[in-house]
């Protein structure tokens, strides 16, 4: 395989295999399959119609997987970065270990103050809550609450 | 392999020659993609949490079920799918315009980089529907004891909880949905949308450079690739924007 000349950076070309479009259309498949499978997915979330419950957070959690199973293809095969050396890939994926804070941080965030506003903001919860959920919730009021 | 056994003898740390491996600016692209990674998902971790501080949100089966010329046909996120399928698609053939590149190959880096380019703009296309489709439906929405019609934009949110009972138009009626629903969409879909625009016209610029012969005076396709991955990164972007929005 005949390879173009490259700048001085590259001590070694990054030889792509002759089965390398073998390897993308692998790629494309099995991220069709997985797209197909979350659909699916979505569509179950849909027609099931649960209540906030387990079985809902468990078809929400595995379409998530999926999604950071086609994000990992999608970076390592289409983007080729798990043909770089090893230091590269490191400093590219190291500083992405921030989002397990990031993500893990805000969403706690905004649910504590959902908590917040429905234990002191008797109109928003009056307002927004949906009505088959109302009747469910029974509403504990501490002593030494505001209301 | 060959590669490998060079890797275990070469210094890489010891002067002379790049860690890493890659020319200067392909490692540049990455860092940029890896800022641009931090910017997208503190709008979408924004919309997460603004998500989980109400107690009621928009079910996006319900929002996204039109499909164009279906009319009002209940199509749950089928159309988002078509637009997903475009978007892997023409991801599929940038990584093989970045293949005819390694070779050299001119005509194949500029076949498949127009396909690439017909996907991006087939992808625009699909959205500039969806959003002018969300903007001027018309949803009953009792608002104040009175029905209005409303589309879904930055400040009317049709999608609230539906109210039982209440039929108008042969259509049911809701409440008003939480307003930031629309923000959030139109603001994350438009910056993800703008992001493929500027990546098609980073791909005209390189069919048009590669079809007149740039490259191959360069004596490498390098910046094929440097614009694959920025094309990859946009299709990486839509896999958590259609996590985020359609489907959970």
């Amino acid at each position: 395989m005949e390879h173009q000349a490259v700048t001085p950076e590259i001590t070694f070309p990054h030889a792509p295999s002759s089965d390398n479009v073998k390897r993308i259309w692998k790629t494309f498949w099995v991220l069709l399959i997985i797209t197909i499978i979350e659909l699916g997915l979505g569509l179950l979330l849909y027609a099931l119609n649960l209540p906030d419950d387990l079985r809902r957070l468990l078809i929400k959690g595995i379409i998530i997987i999926l999604s950071l199973a086609k994000a990992y293809f999608i970076v390592s095969i289409f983007m080729h970065l798990g043909d770089e050396i090893r230091n590269l890939i490191m400093t590219i994926v190291i500083p992405l270990m921030l989002f397990i804070w990031f993500i893990l941080a805000f969403i706690l965030d905004g649910n504590s103050y959902k908590n917040l506003r429905n234990r002191y903001d008797k109109h928003f919860k009056e307002s927004t809550m949906p009505a088959n959920k109302q009747q469910k919730d029974t509403f504990v009021i501490k002593p030494g609450g505001k209301e | 392999m060959a590669t490998t056994a060079t890797t275990h003898q070469t210094q890489w740390w010891s002067g002379g020659k790049s860690p890493f491996n890659v020319e200067y600016g392909k490692l540049m692209m990455w860092y940029f993609l890896m800022s641009d990674a931090f910017t997208f998902s503190a709008f979408l971790i924004s919309y997460g949490s603004i998500r989980f501080s109400q107690n009621y949100w928009p079910n996006p089966s319900v929002v996204f079920n039109t499909f164009p010329g279906a009319g009002e046909a209940n199509l749950p996120l089928a159309f988002v799918s078509v637009m997903t399928f475009i978007l892997i698609m023409s991801s599929v053939t940038m990584v093989m315009a970045v293949h005819e590149g390694h070779h050299g190959n001119r005509k194949g880096v500029v076949k498949w980089l127009a396909w690439t380019i017909v996907g991006g703009f087939a992808f625009l296309g699909c959205q500039a529907w969806e959003w002018h489709h969300l903007i001027t439906g018309e949803h009953a929405v009792l608002v104040n004891g009175k029905i209005e019609e409303w589309g879904q934009n930055m400040t009317h949110n049709p999608w609230g909880s539906v109210i039982e009972g209440v039929v108008y138009n042969g259509h049911h009626v809701s409440k008003p949905g939480p307003v930031a629903f629309g923000g959030y969409f139109f603001g994350i879909t438009g910056f993800h949308g703008f992001h493929v625009f500027s990546g098609v016209i980073i791909n005209i610029i390189m069919l048009v450079m590669a079809q007149k012969g740039v490259f191959d005076r360069k004596g490498h396709y390098l910046m094929i690739e440097k614009a694959g991955l920025y094309w990859h990164f946009v299709d990486l972007v839509w896999v958590f924007v259609f996590l985020c929005f359609y489907l959970i």
